[in-house]
């Protein structure tokens, strides 16, 4: 078969979705596709630029990886721009001199920043706000600068004055219009949005047009505004709107619009038929789209129809939901109210600094548009009635109204038309997810996975969850978060009560709250939560027979009945004479021996009996248990950091070392991991930790819930250079409102995905202190750590612990049954067929 | 030729009742056969007694699995692959063909007696 040539122009995040699409079709292998990119890296989160000064690196940003490229088996070419299109011959020429033919381009240019010809914009203190270049050079141009001015008090201007000011300047916005974000905004909530900005200590200047900037003394620049006003400032960025990268599509002669912007029909191609452009560059309906979610739309369209299936593109919504400068911010449709026959319903508190505005048909019956500022939690249920052109309830005030009996109303998710979009970053509709679930899908989690619904920026997770949770219930499967049949309670409900009302026994809780006698689900889960609140030793009287088989022996049971021992190696560190002692132990007991990926090493092998001696041992050389069997802290991996490595930049080491000693013994919901990380090489994986901890130059970095095993999970950036007090004060409370709050089993991953609210949740939670509990999990934390014991230690050193650890109570004869066999100079359990063998005389 | 095979079931003394824990399991070697004795001091009938091996694993595991009540019914999970066998027969209630061997078991003063067919 003859492959066909597709050559894509541009790898921002559209031309990124674009290639990503065609990948994961089985139509890819019918093309050949080359890449040609201007910038030196593939493409990277635009969306979120302003957090490469908030500690995400341009590795966080990245979306194309180049190693991603080569395994979808695209050529990619990194800084060679195209420069030329002979469409005659079907040819793209590159700066680097390349010459390839195509049988469908694709042009992905993208949009430049515009300028405005204010003279001296060309001053080398003068920047743009696109490029992570861009960001380099400023980040360089502020670093001995007070004052930075942005002009541009649009969506995108906001965004770069958080930029200035998370580089500690003192941050101005410049507006020629009267108003900030004016296309999405209405007067009331933008007069809101202003007053919150000043606030958090940027100045607004509004109704202010530049004209002229010149340098002053100590090359400072002063800017000259209309009407005799003037501002002296370090450093300018300009980011006062967009305007299609169209160059090179107009010297190839292709058709563009009067003010810019490559011509594209409702299938995304060009007046060259051969020629589809995507994204920023591309003008439909005399309009461009200048946010991502429209410009993925393209891409999916442009793939489909490369693929021979139809597809259109007839323009997009253009609503929107954000974050600026830490204020939720949202804009839907018509937010102006400009359509004849408008009618407004306005909700206004300026207490809380809330400003809520719908727009409404004469009747009251359609909503046309909205504007949110302050608050954005109606934003989902809005966009729906929007979208979906759906009737409003009869009293359409109660959707943006404080509810009085404290529950909002939300959409009925029954409501929703199939066709409602309810992820638009992954396009997920809800038929999506009514398929998934009818397809076998039992729980939210299982649904983003099969849809990658919510797990874009996440904003959709509450609409998500009301979706999933109706057709669960409309499919008869009861949503049932009961413990089990003992208990009609969740782990958290239960916790509370085990709290609140002081249980110390199981038996108390299960006569309290419970039936029956109890099972192997609910008791462990009682023991741990016993141990969250109140420490006691796993096998103290009331306490025995509620754990399974590995924390009642205080080791891992393996297949043939006999145990592993892993002694705690706090951080991976370990002196010369301890490790000794390990292989004295080991060769003593015959344990086959292993390093686990936990820096820590396992002596596997040993019978029950065996297990308090070698304890006995390990406890006195001073080895303390590793929990290796409970639900609880395992390692705290970590490399070297600065101690001994020319790239580390804080002691990361010592960290681990501080962490996990203050962590070891915490019974959790499931096992907790931990990494340090001396520098941003992360040479010890604290990304795919539930805590991750990476040294920055100032401080810490720190990551939470994140998950290797079955369903690896990156962790997500909570917070950004801490101190030591400050990063061990956010851990003891993200793990103790963890303990407090997950189900049964539930790994931080899963955790933080079903809360609702998410990351940005937890982070009002323990940074905040929404919820007023700070204090109270410090001091539970606080107890946790001053009750520690090492569990062995206690054992061995009661008699009547020690019974337990007999193979039979009526004689010291071994268990005959466990057979060992050696391979590669270590005992291994016999296999099945091997035991025959061996029993089989000669 | 024919062997006539005499089998004699009597009461055998297997240990005290400081021996076991409560709550949960122990195992004890009777007769050359691993027997798991499980001690319930709440429950109307203390002792149990069922083959420690697990025939799932073909492993001496099942005097330390954790006790657990399945619809009514007291059993034991095996620690290694969590199939749960019913106490007073033996019966794994996830697998009908496969049924552990239960022994009557009671208590004598402070000796445990089991009745063993030899």
């Amino acid at each position: 078969m003859v492959k066909q040539k597709i050559v894509v122009i541009g790898n921002g995040m559209v031309g990124h979705h674009f290639l990503e699409q065609l990948a994961n079709r089985s139509e890819r292998e019918m093309f050949d596709v080359l890449v040609f990119c201007a910038e030196p890296r593939p493409a990277y989160d635009r969306v979120h630029l302003s957090e490469y000064f908030g500690g995400r690196t341009a590795d966080d940003l990245a979306m194309g990886k180049v190693e991603q490229y080569r395994e979808w088996g695209y050529d990619l070419r990194l800084n060679d721009a195209a420069v030329a299109i002979d469409r005659e011959a079907k040819i793209v020429t590159s700066a680097s001199g390349a010459s390839e033919p195509y049988d469908h381009l694709v042009l992905a240019t993208g949009s430049y920043p515009f300028v405005p010809p204010i003279p001296g914009h060309e001053h080398d203190k003068c920047f743009v706000y696109r490029t992570l270049e861009d960001l380099d050079k400023i980040q360089a141009a502020a670093k001995d600068g007070k004052i930075g001015v942005v002009v541009g008090g649009g969506l995108l201007g906001l965004e770069a004055a958080n930029a200035l000011k998370q580089l500690g300047l003192e941050a101005h916005v410049v507006e020629f219009a009267p108003g900030l974000m004016s296309v999405q905004l209405d007067e009331g909530g933008s007069n809101l949005l202003r007053e919150k900005i000043e606030e958090l200590g940027v100045t607004v200047h509004t109704s202010t047009a530049t004209e002229l900037i010149e340098e002053v003394d100590g090359g400072r620049l002063r800017m000259q505004f209309k009407g005799d006003k003037e501002l002296v400032t370090d450093l300018i960025v300009f980011s006062a709107g967009i305007r299609p990268e169209d160059k090179l599509a107009n010297s190839a002669g292709i058709a563009l619009g009067e003010r810019g912007g490559i011509v594209v029909d409702n299938q995304c191609r060009t007046s060259d038929k051969n020629i589809f452009a995507i994204g920023e560059c591309a003008l439909f309906d005399n309009r461009i789209f200048g946010l991502v979610a429209p410009g993925y739309t393209m891409a999916r369209t442009a793939v489909s129809l490369l693929c021979g299936e139809a597809a259109e593109f007839n323009g997009a919504d253009m609503s929107t939901k954000l974050k600026l400068l830490g204020v939720d911010v949202g804009s839907i449709g018509d937010a102006h109210g400009r359509t004849e026959g408008s009618a407004a319903i306005t909700f206004v508190d300026e207490q809380t600094g809330v400003y809520k505005r719908m727009i409404t048909d004469r009747d009251g019956k359609k909503l046309r548009g909205a504007v949110l500022v302050g608050d954005t939690g109606d934003y989902d249920t809005l966009l729906q009635y929007h979208l979906n052109d759906m009737d409003l309830p009869e009293h359409p005030e109660q959707l943006i109204l404080p509810a009085l009996d404290g529950a909002a109303p939300t959409l009925g998710a029954g409501a929703l038309p199939d066709t409602a979009t309810i992820c638009s970053c992954h396009n997920v509709s809800k038929g999506d997810i009514v398929g998934a679930v009818q397809g076998g899908c039992c729980s939210l989690g299982d649904v983003k996975d099969a849809t990658k619904a919510s797990t874009g920026c996440g904003g959709c997770s509450a609409l998500l969850k009301n979706v999933v949770d109706t057709e669960l219930a409309a499919l008869g499967v009861e949503v049932n978060n009961d413990l089990c049949p003992h208990f009609p309670y969740t782990r958290q409900e239960i916790f509370h009560m085990v709290q609140v009302e002081e249980i110390k026994t199981f038996d108390e809780l299960l006569h309290k709250h419970g039936s029956g006698k109890g099972c192997e689900i609910c008791k462990p889960t009682a023991a741990s939560i016993f141990a969250s609140l109140w420490n006691e030793h796993i096998h103290k009287k009331p306490h025995v027979g509620l754990q399974d088989t590995n924390d009642t022996f205080m080791a891992n049971m393996q297949k043939n009945g006999t145990y592993s021992v892993v002694p705690r190696i706090a951080g991976g560190e370990i002196t010369p004479e301890k490790l000794i002692v390990l292989g004295q132990v080991a060769k003593k007991y015959d344990l086959y021996t292993k390093i686990t990926g936990g820096q820590r090493i396992d002596l596997f092998g040993a019978r029950l009996e065996e297990l308090p001696e070698i304890w006995r041992e390990l406890t006195d050389a001073g080895f303390e248990t590793g929990h290796a069997y409970g639900k609880s802290l395992r390692t705290v991996k970590s490399c070297v950091g600065s101690t001994w490595c020319r790239f580390g930049v804080q002691d990361s080491v010592g960290m681990a070392l501080t962490v996990e000693n203050r962590y070891k013994g915490l019974r959790s919901p499931h096992k907790i991991k931990m990494a340090v990380s001396g520098c941003t090489r992360e040479c010890a994986e604290a990304q795919s930790k539930d805590i991750g901890v990476i040294a920055t130059e100032n401080g810490w970095n720190l990551y939470v819930c994140g998950n290797g095993g079955m369903r690896p999970r990156h962790a997500d950036l909570f917070a950004t250079d801490l101190d030591d007090v400050t990063l061990i004060k956010y851990i003891d409370r993200i793990l103790m409102f963890y303990v407090r709050t997950a189900d049964k089993l539930q790994r931080t991953s899963v955790w933080l995905e079903n809360l609702e609210g998410g990351l940005d949740y937890l982070r009002e939670v323990v940074i905040e202190d929404k919820l007023g509990i700070c204090e109270e999990l410090e001091r539970q934390m606080g107890n946790v750590v001053g009750t520690y014991q090492c569990e062995w230690k206690t054992a061995i050193n009661d008699p009547e612990m020690l019974k337990r650890f007999r193979q039979f109570v009526n004689t010291d004869v071994k268990d005959e049954k466990i057979v060992f066999v050696e391979e590669r100079k270590q005992r291994r359990p016999a296999t099945q067929e091997e035991i025959v063998k061996i029993a089989e005389p000669a | 030729m024919s062997e006539v095979a005499i089998t004699r079931t009597e009461w055998l003394q297997v240990c005290k009742r400081s021996d076991l824990v409560a709550n949960s399991g122990v195992c004890a070697l009777v007769g050359g056969r691993q027997i798991a004795l499980f001690f319930l001091p709440e429950q109307e009938s203390q002792l149990y007694a069922i083959d420690n091996w697990d025939p799932v694993a073909n492993a001496g595991v099942i005097g330390r699995g954790i006790v657990a009540e399945i619809d009514g019914e007291l059993t034991v999970a095996s620690p290694l692959y969590k199939q749960h066998y019913r106490l007073t027969d033996g019966q794994c209630l996830e697998e009908a063909d496969i049924q552990l061997a239960a022994y009557p078991v009671a208590f004598e003063g402070d000796d445990v007696l089991i009745k063993f067919d030899q």
